[in-house]
């Protein structure tokens, strides 16, 4: 059985007389130790359904699924209370801007301590010695000074090695990872990313990687969802998915990036935009932009078709062909 | 042959205050920057946060003076011009911001932000003014209609178009484009980036291209500028710099950058630490605290850019290390 498994969901916003869909009949299932990518547009509703699962939408969102199902336990059926004892615990999370994520008011040690007093009990020399192993775990250079550092003190690299110290400071199945390395530089992200890669084979965590970036993914995920308006276009296996895609989105996505279309004047590109909430089209949400589109894309909504590891959700599925 | 542009020695220090009893300290953050630029090529500037990329744009655009050295706009030195001169130059120096969402003015419609440049630095009438901004506004692939609109009407790569119309109406000699994209998805940045080339084949507009994006600075660059810490550490053709860099910083960056095919990448670097302050920079080579080839001379003397084979690179051992 999966760790995690998500079917069917889907989070409203807006009022009653006037909602919006951000996620629609999302399905994904994550595996123990397996790192997962879901890449997509702004608005395409990956962090959403993130923080829909976390719990970080109350009061806002109407969140339904047939099932929300971490561990065994479903998420939507728990009590608030149980929830929060998974949550921070069993599934922890990271986000794209270290600088906003960490408290400014508190000491990094403090924070990192924080976790381990709430799930772990744990109390005095023991709790400093746990925080002291976690900061060294992220290779946080001369950490028993750090401890005592404010986050303005840190560099965006360094905040973001404790936001992920706290991360993992209870040894999480799950890590959901949004956007970890956007805010970075380059030769930095290099540094998060194996930092990351090493922590969840170590600690045979599962990874949730949300990104934009199509080539952070190729690097380290096994699987990857494509969303796009808020589902899922396209599942498979990377790097499978990259040579072949069966969606024309995820075609497009691909071949709109420079590394794609070396030594050309001109990039492939999609024309338009992504549909506004209140302007999505009845039949694919693709169909105003696909190159491929016909009668049937426009009237119908396709469903996603899985088979096996590997899903699309198209009329008519690209057929085997060979991308570069 | 005549440059649009040319930079001797550019320098810009910056005097920081560090608290009330201690002295300002000063950081150099151009650092001694030389390179040229012609009619329709792109110079792209890598580097990381605080390596001056952003200085460099404040200088080029004649926002701010430089402390030292010559910048030739077509031939005149902006460093010497007096004011009037200034406001001359000034025209065929244009930038492009790389957040819409702030670049625009959120009170003004589209049609008189686009006009403001006419209106400001020529004689047309209105109803030329009028015109002019139309055909740009087509050019760039915005419709009649969103003359009257402002810019939360907009998407944020239509917002970008808007900018480099406005950046495009007095038809500049230069573009300095500031991470134009980054802030953009994949699919719209690659739209913007057309947009650019075809500018740049229509108007034989220079470029001084911005970016920590190594794909898209493959993509769009004639000439590649790496820098670190205020100094250009490698300077060469596109070709040069992506197939055979010589300085280990180039490396790490081009290692270091993801690709769909990690299969496919050549060289394998994994640099350590991060990157000095700025305002204590390490003696000798400013990279060598992170560098895997780094000797006892790197700690001792700082390398001077010079050639060597097709690029130009500030590395001791750039000979040794040709791959």
């Amino acid at each position: 059985m999966s760790l995690l498994e998500i079917s069917n969901l889907s989070v409203q916003f807006g009022s009653e007389a006037r909602p919006f869909n951000a996620v629609e009949g999302l399905d994904l299932s994550v595996d123990q130790g397996e790192v997962v990518g879901i890449v997509g547009e702004s608005g395409s509703g990956k962090s959403v359904t993130m923080m829909a699962m976390m719990g970080l939408l109350e009061g806002q969102g109407r969140i339904v699924a047939d099932q929300l199902r971490f561990d065994g336990k479903d998420l939507l059926k728990i009590s608030a209370r149980d929830r929060r004892k998974i949550i921070g615990k069993d599934i922890s999370m990271i986000f794209q801007d270290p600088m906003t994520a960490l408290n400014p008011s508190y000491t990094v040690g403090y924070q990192i301590m924080e976790v381990l007093k709430e799930h772990q009990g744990l109390r005095g020399a023991a709790l400093k010695q746990r925080a002291l192993e976690l900061m060294e775990m992220v290779e946080i250079p001369a950490a028993a000074q750090r401890l005592s550092s404010y986050p303005h003190q840190l560099s965006g690299g360094m905040s973001q090695r404790v936001a992920i110290a706290m991360a993992i400071a209870c040894k999480p199945k799950l890590l959901i990872a949004d956007e970890p390395t956007t805010a970075l530089d380059v030769t930095i992200q290099a540094q998060i990313m194996e930092l990351l890669v090493s922590l969840q084979k170590s600690q045979n965590m599962a990874l949730i990687l949300i990104t934009h970036d199509l080539a952070v993914v190729a690097e380290v995920a096994q699987r990857l969802a494509v969303m796009y308006a808020g589902q899922v276009a396209e599942l498979g296996a990377v790097p499978d998915i990259f040579r072949r895609p069966f969606h024309p989105y995820t075609e497009a996505l691909l071949s709109s990036i420079p590394e794609h279309s070396k030594g050309a004047r001109r990039l492939n590109t999609l024309p338009g935009i992504v549909p506004g909430h209140y302007d999505r089209p009845v039949g694919c949400l693709l169909s105003p932009r696909c190159p491929y589109v016909q009668e049937r894309c426009r009237l119908e909504r396709p469903a996603l078709t899985v088979d096996g590891a590997s899903g699309v959700r198209c009329h008519f599925p690209l057929s085997a062909k060979e991308v570069k | 042959m005549n440059h649009v542009l040319e930079a001797r020695d550019l320098t810009r220090y910056y005097d920081v205050s560090q608290g009330f009893f201690k002295g300002n300290a000063t950081v150099k953050a151009l650092n001694g920057v030389s390179f040229t630029l012609d009619a329709g090529k792109t110079l792209a500037v890598v580097g990381e946060s605080g390596c001056g990329k952003s200085t460099l744009a404040r200088q080029l655009t004649l926002i701010e003076p430089p402390t030292s050295g010559a910048l030739l706009l077509e031939g005149t030195d902006a460093a010497k011009a007096g004011k009037s001169e200034l406001q001359a130059m000034r025209t065929k120096v244009q930038m492009v911001f790389q957040n819409p969402y702030a670049s625009l003015n959120p009170r003004q419609k589209i049609g008189d932000q686009l006009a403001e440049p006419l209106l400001i630095n020529t004689r047309m009438s209105a109803s030329e003014r009028k015109d002019a901004v139309l055909s740009m506004m087509q050019r760039v692939g915005l419709r009649p209609e969103h003359y009257f609109r402002y810019p939360h009407m907009f998407s944020g790569g239509q917002r970008q178009r808007i900018a480099i119309a406005r950046a495009m109406m007095l038809q500049p000699r230069i573009v300095v484009a500031d991470e134009p994209t980054s802030a953009l998805d994949v699919s719209i940045q690659a739209q913007v980036l057309n947009l650019f080339m075809d500018l740049q084949d229509e108007f034989n507009t220079a470029y001084l291209f911005i970016s920590h994006n190594l794909a898209v600075v493959e993509h769009v660059a004639d000439d590649v500028m790496v820098m670190y810490l205020g100094r250009a550490v490698e300077i060469g053709s596109k070709d040069t710099i992506y197939n055979r860099p010589l300085h280990p910083y180039t490396r790490a960056l081009l290692s270091a950058t993801p690709s769909i095919h990690p299969e496919n990448r050549a060289i394998k670097i994994k640099i350590e630490g991060e990157l000095p302050s700025p305002l204590n920079p390490p003696s000798g080579c400013a990279f060598h605290k992170r560098c895997p080839h780094a000797q006892e001379r790197c700690t001792r003397e700082e390398p001077q850019l010079r050639t060597v084979d097709a690029q130009r690179v500030a590395c001791h051992r750039a000979e040794e290390l040709r791959p």
